[in-house]
């Protein structure tokens, strides 16, 4: 009552204030607000807002950091579309990635959350020590562990040879397999979408499945009748993020490749193509104009999400 | 085609925890038995237990004669109604319906006769393509009856199947469970914490407390004759009135008792200890305002509910005792008015120390 009090007496004064216009009594009347907010504001407007708008600009010019930006029109976006073999390259190899490591890791992540479901003792030990890869698998460090993990000698090759006697190749230096170890590298780092599900099973009722167990239903008809339809609100949800994610990769590919997407381009990501074009060749243009391609890509990635999501995603109400 | 139903010893242990305690009953074919009692009383769990939900931690469970102790829940021929419904919500009414039936593996027109049949039956067929979300909680619970329905068990199991619905859909659902029973002539086990229900739907009544049976019989038995203080004080509403009361040291004949300052003889003798406490209980409608019978003194009006149909009066002595009657019709009695209280001989029930009946 006492907030409603004061509101009234803000309200009246702020309508008794002669000739200012509406904006400003708005202004008046929440500036404790815009206060508390300021941070954010300045954080929002000044690294975020102001840079996207400056790339956006930038995306229609040459610019090389020393001299003022060219303006070029659409030439960048031209070129992006009609003569850049690396962009078709870098975009293969990156829609490769999505393509296996998102429904992998959403797998696996499904996989042990499923486990964890069954109410196993110490589970909450369990939980953090499976979440940790996820808070260290996009660092520097993981990378270079990772690296080691999978050269020539590293262990993984030991580890073949100790159990199969199979000489393993070198998996990182050969454009057959440098791929597929960050695929696992992402796979590693399924603690976050592992925790979602993990919420996502706990919310379906016990009650279904007794429904089910007395009408016969096995443990694979339960699962693929009952649990996943329930759980589709859960799986779209960490799809569109690990998606968006999966599209922003850059640190596994960088330190593994040593910043330069081989060999042969096989692990010649988006985001580290567009890095080399920026801080490489120092051609700010054209590296905005492909990050601008890029935003495009994941907006109409997402978009088609949304509009895919009627036709499999349930919700109970 | 209704299945009989025994229960030797049944026992239900969680841990060191005994929930149920070596529970015997025996349930006939086509019975409509009603488990009763209290929350945590463990009347679901025995359920769950029928169902085969629950594993059974002790004794003996048959079912037509034979024992199902490890038989999967699919099974036993049995088919439940749970309290939340159950219903898959990502699957239409129909779709819900037919569920049971294509796991078991029925063909599609087998399939779609039994739904449609059982759709009329609770004529919901309206609603087959709508999804649970679009339904009424009265809709819900049709459709959850018509799952039970379609597999044509031997036995239906409800599990406070009405607490979710409001009081007048409750009474409503009520009676079309009880129609239902009528019609399909299976075995029902129904269970609830509402003695209405109970009293209304059953055949007979199963009263637990702590994990054990209380009372087991029918309705009006249970009302008339409970046979000690929890089910007398359970079954009924208003819920009976218990004074406390005591052999009379001038009677030796042991057949005169004290209760609420007055002296009542008995038309029989007590076999109690002399200074053992004793319950003695009144059913609401069995007392009077000044009425024949036997006199329990006058009494002052501490609050009146006048329900139309009758009038119900919450009255007090000055040593703290209390009572409940409720009065025929709509009377004309007054807050802080006094009233001499008297009740039919007949209609009394006393309790010993151990709350069994004497």
């Amino acid at each position: 009552m006492a907030f409603r009090s004061d509101t009234l007496v803000e309200e009246s004064r702020a309508a008794a204030l002669p000739r200012k216009g509406a904006m400003r009594r708005i202004f008046d009347r929440n500036i404790h607000a815009y206060v508390f907010l300021l941070p954010w504001l300045i954080g929002f407007f000044g690294l975020t807002l102001g840079p996207a708008l400056a790339s956006l600009y930038l995306s229609f010019t040459n610019y090389d950091l020393l001299q003022s930006p060219d303006w070029v029109g659409a030439a960048n976006y031209v070129r992006i579309a009609t003569a850049d073999p690396k962009f078709a390259a870098s975009m293969k190899v990156t829609f490769l990635y999505v393509l296996l490591s998102v429904p992998l890791k959403l797998a696996f992540a499904l996989l042990i959350a499923m486990a964890f479901n069954r109410g196993i003792k110490g589970l909450t030990l369990y939980r953090a020590i499976f979440y940790l890869p996820s808070l260290l698998g996009s660092s520097v460090a993981i990378a270079v562990l990772w690296r080691q993990l999978f050269a020539s000698d590293g262990l993984v090759n030991m580890a073949l040879w100790q159990l199969f006697g199979y000489e393993g190749p070198s998996w990182i230096s050969n454009p057959n397999y440098s791929l597929y170890t960050l695929v696992i590298l992402s796979i590693w780092q399924f603690g976050s979408p592992m925790i979602i599900f993990l919420a996502g099973l706990r919310q379906i009722p016990a009650d279904m499945y007794e429904a089910a167990e007395i009408d016969g239903a096995s443990k694979q008809r339960q699962f693929f009748r009952i649990t996943l339809p329930l759980l589709t609100p859960v799986i779209f949800f960490n799809a569109v993020i690990q998606t968006i994610e999966a599209f922003k990769a850059f640190t596994p590919a960088f330190i593994i490749s040593e910043g330069t997407g081989g060999p042969i381009n096989s692990t010649l990501f988006y985001t580290l193509y567009l890095y080399q074009e920026a801080f490489g060749f120092f051609r700010m243009g054209y590296a905005s104009a492909l990050a601008w391609v890029l935003v495009v890509i994941i907006s109409l990635f997402t978009a088609f999400s949304f509009l895919s999501a009627r036709y499999w995603v349930h919700y109970d109400d | 085609m209704a299945g009989s139903i025994v229960l030797e010893n049944i026992v239900k242990r969680f841990g060191a925890l005994t929930i149920i305690h070596g529970i015997d009953l025996q349930i006939e074919a086509g019975e409509f038995v009603v488990f009763v009692g209290p929350s945590g009383c463990g009347k679901s769990t025995l359920l769950r237990m029928i169902a085969g939900l629950e594993e059974i931690s002790g004794g003996e469970l048959h079912i037509d004669g034979e024992r199902v102790n490890e038989t999967a829940a699919s099974k036993r021929g049995i088919a439940m109604v749970f309290q939340s419904y159950a219903l898959y919500p990502h699957m239409s009414v129909y779709k819900n319906l037919a569920f049971g039936l294509e796991t078991a593996g029925y063909r599609k027109q087998e399939v779609q006769t039994r739904v449609n049949r059982a759709a009329e039956t609770l004529q919901i067929t309206a609603l087959l393509d709508r999804k649970p979300k679009a339904l009424s909680g009265g809709q819900r619970q049709r459709v959850a009856i018509g799952r039970a329905i379609v597999r044509e068990p031997r036995i239906f199991l409800f599990d406070e199947p009405l607490s979710n619905l409001d009081a007048e859909l409750r009474v409503q659902m009520r009676v079309e469970i009880a129609k239902l029973h009528q019609t399909l002539g299976s075995t029902m086990i129904y269970v609830t914490h509402d003695q209405v229900e109970a009293m209304t739907m059953a055949d007979k009544i199963v009263v637990l407390r702590e994990g054990r049976i209380m009372q087991v019989g029918r309705p009006l038995d249970l009302y008339n004759n409970p046979a000690n203080q929890f089910v007398a004080g359970f079954i009924g509403s208003p819920k009976m009135n218990f004074l406390d009361a005591r052999l009379s040291e001038k009677d030796s004949s042991r057949r005169t008792i004290e209760v609420a300052g007055q002296e009542i003889v008995l038309d029989r003798a007590l076999s109690t200890k002399d200074d053992a406490p004793l319950s003695f209980g009144l059913r609401p409608e069995h007392l009077s305002i000044a009425g024949g019978g036997v006199s329990l003194g006058t009494w002052i009006v501490q609050l009146v509910e006048h329900l139309g149909g009758s009038t119900v009066v919450y009255a007090g002595k000055q040593s703290g005792e209390s009572v409940t009657l409720v009065l025929d019709g709509q009377r004309g009695v007054r807050i802080g008015e006094s009233i001499p209280l008297g009740f039919d001989p007949s209609s009394l029930h006393l309790f010993g120390a151990d709350g069994q009946r004497l």
